[in-house]
């Protein structure tokens, strides 16, 4: 699927999300083209990360979360009896909105990966090591201490290593939720050029608080927004839906629904 | 502010409040600053009053003195001058005695010692001066030391001539601020005793010539109780040759022992509680409270345990007999082990617990990110960054069941043993128990052999917290880069 670069790496048809008995995010049906930037954007809480992390089954992890509906991945639900989420997360990786390398050497981080899958030869990882940190824009700067530990790093090299490191697996798409919420506008500026430069490679998922890094670095973009409900025990009842999705121009230029507009020119609750 | 209406104080009442919240802050750190060194105070008090047992003045006699059967200091003898002084001065029963506590197995069959030729005993590799096949009982006092000089080392043989010809007797004992400020009251005693003065008048005229006798040849000299043949004897009835030797050994057999049922187990229980148990479901909670409970238990409780699973129900594995171990019951090193396991294997649940749950969201999420697995996640990232944390539950648990007197009492530690325990199915003694046992003898000079004891257990406890506190510290500056 993922041969021609205008179809689908992904596809997310009619999935809910529930966190125990509560609804989080409500029927979303969303394509995700291979090789561009798809951004997710919309309020906190709507359910962006929900949604992200259902991509690659990080939410398996979350006790008492469940997932109905399809994700399609390769022609295969990625939700089907037969998928074990580790083949799932080792196609489709992650980076978080914190950094966070292990409490091991630069090397060691982006090795890890590669040692999960029994790569042992040191050749073979001193390779590996040394793409993906040029890939991820870091080698210039750490290849003299490759053994120094990965927490010494600043934020934005830290976030840097922590793609690097989702590089060593080389999976077929990379989730990123806010990469750049905790760093500088030069950082961010790295990683957002970074971004697109894996975007020729990669299909890329990006959650962003940041019209203008969507505007900027995407190529799709996804809306959320809230609906709330009262139940009858007076409660508020809230959960997440997709409101609009589209190319990133037409998206931010001419957006179909008023809710759309409101929140991308600043008019949002 | 000015304008703004506001519930909360204004400047002068904020600033007069502010003096207030400081001094309240000066009043606990002094306090604080009291209580670390009323502990210090206290924790010196504590060394200083063993090290005031455990060094000090004795008065002591020698029954012959080594000017009597040696024309030189004893220390410049070779083994086989020694082995005479021993001929000459002991019965021939006492020589026999010697030899079978010297040179043949503690185990052997007594009854062939005569009808047997005596080479059939001896160890392979001894060296065997004796022609033919004469019985053990047939063996003249000149074989006997001829054995004894060829078989037994220069530094023990010594020992023994010390020990049963000398005869060195401590009379009595001061403890070290009383010798170093006191010393003349202290001869002065001595003085009166070997002139019979000053005794209670209801003595009679021969408890008086006794005391006159035995202090008579009586001098006064500094001892150290903890010294090397102290470290390095056997247990004895007379406190002068007691050593603590089978203690150590004792002790570092049960902990590792202890150690190496309860490092494991506890980690693989915390591991399933934290990683596998569904935290909800009510069997778990149950196990989990039970844990934190059983840490509180004390610690008798383990030992009744210990005596009636590990010594009764398990003695066929704890007397070593399904290794085809003969001649012991369940009351072994092995059993006390297992016992101080369990005692301390909920402390280390509990703290291993705390420490994986401690491991930060972020590395798991990162390394199943990535594409771990579950188990893949537990060994690379968790218990590497739970170590610290893990290795504190040992060190404290690892304290604790080398103080440990009371379970062991229960399930059997020998009161005294001819053969140190050297293996997990011998009989046992720990540090604390012979410590124990020193502090409730008659002669009041055990109570000096037991403060010598307490500072051999705490350089041990020492030794043993330093290494685990080495490995953490090591392991945690890994993590933090
Ligand atoms: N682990 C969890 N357990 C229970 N509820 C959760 C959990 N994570 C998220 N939720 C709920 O799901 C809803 C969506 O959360 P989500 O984190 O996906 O929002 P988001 O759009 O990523 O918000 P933000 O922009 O603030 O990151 C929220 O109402 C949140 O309370
Ligand atoms: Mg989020």
């Amino acid at each position: 699927m993922t041969q021609n670069g205008n179809t689908h790496a992904v596809e997310i048809r009619d999935m809910n999300v529930y966190y125990g008995d509560k609804l989080a995010v409500d029927s979303i049906s969303l394509p995700i083209a291979a090789r561009k930037i798809t951004a997710f954007i919309g309020p906190s809480g709507c359910g962006k990360s929900t949604v992200l992390r259902s991509i690659n089954r990080m939410n398996d992890l979350i006790p008492g979360a469940r997932v109905q509906g399809e994700v399609t991945f390769r022609n295969q639900n990625l939700y089907g009896d037969n998928i074990d989420p580790v083949e799932v997360r080792r196609r489709i990786g992650m980076v978080f909105q914190k950094p966070n390398p292990f409490p091991k050497s630069i090397y060691d981080n982006v090795a890890y990966g590669p040692r999960l899958l029994g790569l042992s030869k040191k050749e073979a990882l001193d390779e590996i090591v040394e793409t993906s940190l040029r890939q991820a824009a870091l080698w210039d700067e750490v290849k003299s201490d490759l053994k120094k530990s990965g927490l010494a790093l600043s934020g934005g090299q830290q976030q840097r290593l922590c793609i690097a490191r989702t590089l060593a697996v080389e999976p077929e798409v990379i989730l990123m939720d806010e990469p750049c919420s905790a760093l500088d506008p030069i950082a961010t500026q790295k990683i957002e050029e970074l971004m697109r430069e894996l975007s020729t490679q990669y299909t890329i998922v990006i959650v962003t608080h940041n019209m203008q890094q969507a505007l900027r670095t995407s190529d799709y973009t996804a809306f959320y927004s809230i609906r709330k409900a009262l139940e009858e025990d007076g409660k508020e009842n809230r959960w997440g839906v997709l409101v609009e999705f589209g190319p990133t121009q037409a998206l931010f230029s001419d957006p179909t629904q008023q809710e759309t507009a409101d929140y991308i020119s600043g008019r949002f609750g | 502010m000015g304008e703004v209406q506001t519930r909360l104080p204004a400047d002068e009442a904020f600033r007069k409040q502010l003096a207030a919240r400081n001094s309240a802050a000066v009043r606990w750190q002094g306090f604080f600053l009291g209580a670390i060194v009323a502990g210090m105070i206290l924790l010196i008090v504590l060394l200083l009053s063993i090290i005031n047992e455990a060094v000090g003045l004795v008065a002591l006699k020698e029954n012959i003195p080594v000017a009597d059967i040696a024309d030189r200091p004893l220390e410049e003898l070779a083994a086989p001058d020694l082995a005479i002084i021993l001929q000459n001065n002991l019965s021939k029963g006492r020589l026999q005695a010697l030899f079978i506590q010297e040179i043949l197995d503690p185990d052997i069959d007594r009854s062939r010692l005569g009808s047997d030729p005596v080479h059939v005993f001896l160890p392979e590799n001894s060296y065997n001066p004796v022609l033919g096949d004469k019985t053990f009982v047939d063996l003249s006092p000149d074989e006997l030391a001829a054995l004894l000089a060829a078989n037994v080392s220069v530094d023990r043989l010594r020992d023994l001539v010390y020990t049963d010809v000398v005869g060195l007797e401590i009379l009595e004992s001061w403890p070290l601020l009383t010798s170093l400020f006191n010393r003349a009251a202290i001869d002065q005693e001595i003085v009166d005793k070997q002139q019979g003065i000053g005794l209670p008048s209801s003595y009679t005229q021969q408890q008086i010539d006794d005391i006159k006798a035995k202090y008579g040849v009586a001098r006064v000299e500094w001892r150290s109780w903890l010294n090397r043949d102290f470290l390095t004897g056997s247990m004895s009835a007379t406190p002068a040759d007691a050593g603590i030797r089978g203690a150590i050994t004792g002790t570092l057999w049960v902990i590792a022992i202890t150690l190496s049922v309860a490092v494991p187990l506890g980690i693989g229980a915390a591991i399933y509680l934290e990683e596998y148990a569904n935290p909800n479901a009510p069997i778990n909670r149950i196990i989990e409270t039970n844990i934190r409970n059983l840490a509180g238990v004390p610690s008798i409780i383990y030992g009744l345990l210990g005596l009636a699973i590990f010594a009764r129900v398990l003695e066929y594995l704890t007397s070593g007999r399904i290794f085809g171990v003969e001649g012991t019951n369940g009351r072994t090193t092995l059993t006390a082990g297992l016992t101080l396991a369990l005692l301390i294997l909920p402390v280390i649940i509990i703290n291993a617990q705390e420490a994986i749950r401690a491991v930060p969201s972020s590395i798991r999420e990162a390394s199943y990110g990535l594409g771990a697995t579950k188990w893949q996640t537990i060994w690379r990232q968790v218990l590497p960054a739970a170590l610290p944390g893990i290795l504190t539950g040992i060190i404290l648990s690892l304290s604790r069941a080398v103080g440990e007197t009371a379970p062991l009492v229960v399930v059997g530690a020998a009161v005294f043993l001819a053969k140190d325990p050297n293996g997990p199915f011998t009989a046992f003694t720990t540090l604390p128990i012979q410590i124990y046992n020193w502090a409730a003898m008659p002669q009041d000079q055990f109570r000096d052999a037991a403060a010598a004891g307490i500072v051999v257990l705490l350089l041990i406890l020492l030794a043993l917290n330093m290494t685990a506190i080495i490995i953490r510290q090591r392991f945690s500056r890994r993590l933090q880069g």
